[in-house]
């Protein structure tokens, strides 16, 4: 990692098209952090609760609770985000008479674009600014992102709502977040990725999106689920001559009648290597980024011994 | 060990062909990605060459390479017909039509309000207000609404036997369901009224009126918005209201063929353990709010030979005697030049071991998590992780052949 390290930052971000596993980076990273001494906050963001899953915890609200030794986790909760904002600010003097503000609120929030996006945003950088300022129980903000194209309209909420909105304290608390979003020695943003053709684009695309539309340090592209390359261009010839009748015939005699599936596995493993490797080649050519690679798991099991695996992965990657 | 291919409650369910020709609707639904795009055009191929249908794929993710693969320049808002030579060079016979779309939500949108604004000068400035622009261009739950409607919309034409539809990759897998009543809600809503209510009554860019009920909604509003960017809420409600009963009569519509026998629901999903916990949880969903709830496609399976006894012991055999079964290749005759090296080809034989034996580890986790499948539709179909990548009309051929069983997988 060039200049600041990632575990240095208070600010983490892990996006991603749907399905790259975000939410165990998300999850991994945190487990990283604690062990080198950091007091973390974990936000999912799309409440689904696989987050706490993670940890073989059962979901967690909008207020954090510690799901592992150092990790505090919460969900985010626009409407919650919301009240919490009216009361520090606002201080709106009777909450009990709020009754009208929380039924039309979603109403409100759908209707005008930004809304939701800011508070969620907002909640977060404001969780950040309280950790820089030794208010929190935290060091780090490490988030469980939304998915490529909502994280844009997230990040961007709040130069976005700036255009919307002409007067108002959300318009002048505004600029703050943007300080923190902005700065590369608080924030990182990091794509997660799969070597295959949609995520791979989709990453392109979301690279180029972030640098065009939102000015947000971008971190590391991180690539899950890379297949192991099993032979050596020497080794695969040797591996294509046992594949001969012949060979395979006198093979089948020595190690059992099963070895034609033992070869068939190995075989489908090369081609599934190979079909990504293209898309690895063109990460690598169009994306300026560091990438940081985490092997495929070959486990029975998930939770938190996956996230611990991928954890030691992501360690010996950034530390390289 | 062989897993059942089906798992059938009901003998009489039919097969995945069978609901294909009995529907004139499937959605298609699942996490992203599953490989949803792929199943749905592997579907709309079976429909076209094997039932001999006129199907539309409906897909709503840019897809660039499917239009590539479907030998269209691109999929644009209007359906478009695959050439027959494409199904043909692949040993295909289009005995239907296959066409494919996809959804353009801005031009849907723009569509929508065009013929529903009372004239020309409405629809304009509905089009030019800066709301309208961000709610229909950015919003994942308008994107969902569009998307029914879109498919409302061409299901009336009654040009198409079926209609196969991509669902949007929505976070909360659900939310497209709810998309038409939402979208009725919304516009015909008593909250819609309210918020409105201090503007209609001064008239529009008068004075706001507030009355008693709503005035500490509005003071808090105030102070957090403005009072310009309520204004602009309001305004802009006021014009889209006038539209209310087209939007309200075309969502219910939307949601009441949602419901219709005609269409069928098929839930994608690949044997992980977060896709497939989203999956589930969809298929309870479909079933608690009276949707038809086709099928279950399990996609990119491993391939059960890596489940096979016989294969586990030679795995073993190879990596315990690698040595020895490597000296007896290099010393068999006519030995290949390849194998002459045993040292090579110890190596090479253990990597392959452990290559299986890695593999078959996931394929137990796979074949674990498909037994524990609380709740499944009658038609489960299992499609194993292909070779090459669906890049091309082949791909999605084989896929297609393992929907409808053709091929065991």
């Amino acid at each position: 990692m060039s200049g600041v390290g990632l575990l240095d930052r208070r600010l983490l971000l892990f996006t991603g098209k749907g399905g790259v596993g975000k939410t165990t980076m998300a999850a991994a990273t945190a487990l990283l952090a604690a062990e080198h001494g950091k007091r973390v906050l974990l936000v999912e963001v799309d409440a689904k609760g696989d987050l706490t899953a993670q940890f073989e915890r059962a979901p967690v609200g909008f207020t954090p609770r510690e799901v592992h030794p150092g990790i505090l986790a919460m969900a985010m909760d626009t409407e919650a985000s919301l009240q919490e904002y009216l009361k520090l600010n606002l201080r709106v003097p009777v909450i009990g008479r709020l009754g009208p503000l929380a039924r039309v609120f979603d109403f409100v929030a759908t209707a005008a674009p930004g809304v939701k996006e800011i508070l969620t945003i907002g909640k977060i950088c404001w969780e950040v600014r309280e950790s820089i300022n030794g208010r929190a129980d935290h060091d780090i903000v490490i988030v469980d992102a939304a998915a490529s194209g909502h994280v844009v309209a997230q990040l961007g909420a709040a130069d976005a709502i700036q255009e919307l909105v002409d007067v108002g304290p959300i318009r002048t608390q505004t600029g703050w977040m943007s300080d923190i979003l902005r700065d590369p020695a608080l924030t990182a943003v990091n794509v997660v990725t799969t070597p295959e053709e949609m995520p791979v684009t989709e990453t392109i695309e979301l690279v180029a999106r972030l640098r065009a539309d939102v000015d947000v340090p971008l971190g590391t592209v991180v690539v899950n689920r890379v297949l192991p390359e099993l032979f050596t261009r020497a080794d695969e010839a040797t591996f294509d001559a046992l594949r001969d009748d012949a060979a395979l015939e006198r093979l089948t005699e020595l190690a059992g009648p099963g070895v034609t599936h033992v070869v068939d596995g190995a075989r489908l493993a090369v081609s599934l290597r190979r079909t990504r490797a293209v898309h690895l080649e063109r990460l690598r050519a169009e994306v300026d980024l560091p990438l940081v690679y985490v092997p495929y798991l070959f486990v029975r099991t998930h939770g938190l011994r996956v996230a611990r695996m991928v954890a030691d992965a992501l360690d010996q990657e950034l530390s390289s | 060990m062989s897993a059942p291919r089906r798992r059938r409650t009901d003998p009489t369910a039919p097969d995945f062909d069978e609901l294909l020709a009995a529907k004139e609707i499937l959605v298609l639904c699942g996490s992203g990605g599953v490989g949803k795009t792929s199943v749905a055009a592997a579907t709309g191929l079976v429909a076209a060459t094997r039932l001999g249908a006129k199907v539309l794929v409906l897909t709503v993710d840019p897809a660039r390479r499917l239009a590539t693969a479907l030998g269209l320049e691109a999929l644009g808002n209007r359906a478009h017909r695959v050439p027959d030579d494409v199904l043909t060079r692949v040993g295909l016979e289009p005995r239907g039509e296959l066409w494919a779309a996809q959804l353009d939500t801005k031009q849907s949108w723009d569509d929508l309000v065009l013929s529903n604004a009372r004239d020309e000068e409405q629809a304009y400035r509905i089009l030019e207000n800066r709301l309208y622009h961000n709610l229909t261009a950015r919003f994942v739950q308008s994107h969902d609404y569009i998307a029914m409607e879109r498919l409302h919309a061409v299901h009336a034409t009654g040009e198409f036997d079926l209609i196969v539809v991509d669902t949007p990759p929505t976070r909360n897998a659900i939310d497209f369901l709810e998309a038409p009543r939402r979208m009725a809600e919304f516009f015909g809503g008593r909250l819609l009224r309210w918020l409105t209510l201090p503007y209609r009554a001064g008239g529009r860019r008068a004075t706001r009126v507030v009355n008693v009920a709503s005035r500490p909604f509005y003071q808090v509003a105030d102070r957090l918005l403005g009072g310009k960017f309520l204004q602009d809420i309001a305004e802009f409600f006021l014009e889209f209201q006038s539209m209310y009963d087209g939007f309200v009569e075309r969502a219910t519509a939307v949601e009441r063929l949602l419901h219709d026998r005609r269409t069928t629901f098929a839930v994608v999903t690949t044997l992980e353990a977060a896709p497939l916990h989203e999956a589930e949880r969809f298929c309870k969903e479909l079933v608690a709010r009276d949707f038809h709830l086709g099928a279950m496609v399990l996609n990119k399976t491993l391939p059960d030979f890596f489940l096979d006894a016989d294969g586990q012991t030679a795995a073993e055999a190879c990596l315990e005697r690698a040595d020895a079964i490597s000296a007896e290749l290099a010393d068999a005759a006519p030995a290949s030049a390849e194998l002459a090296d045993p040292v090579r080809t110890a190596r090479v034989l253990r990597t392959v071991a452990e290559s299986f034996q890695n593999f078959a580890v996931v394929a137990k986790r796979e074949a674990e998590l498909r037994n524990e499948l609380a709740r499944v539709p009658d038609v489960v179909v299992r499609v194993p992780m292909l070779d090459a990548e669906v890049t091309d009309v082949e791909a999605l051929a084989a896929i297609g052949r393992h929907l409808v069983g053709t091929i065991r997988p």
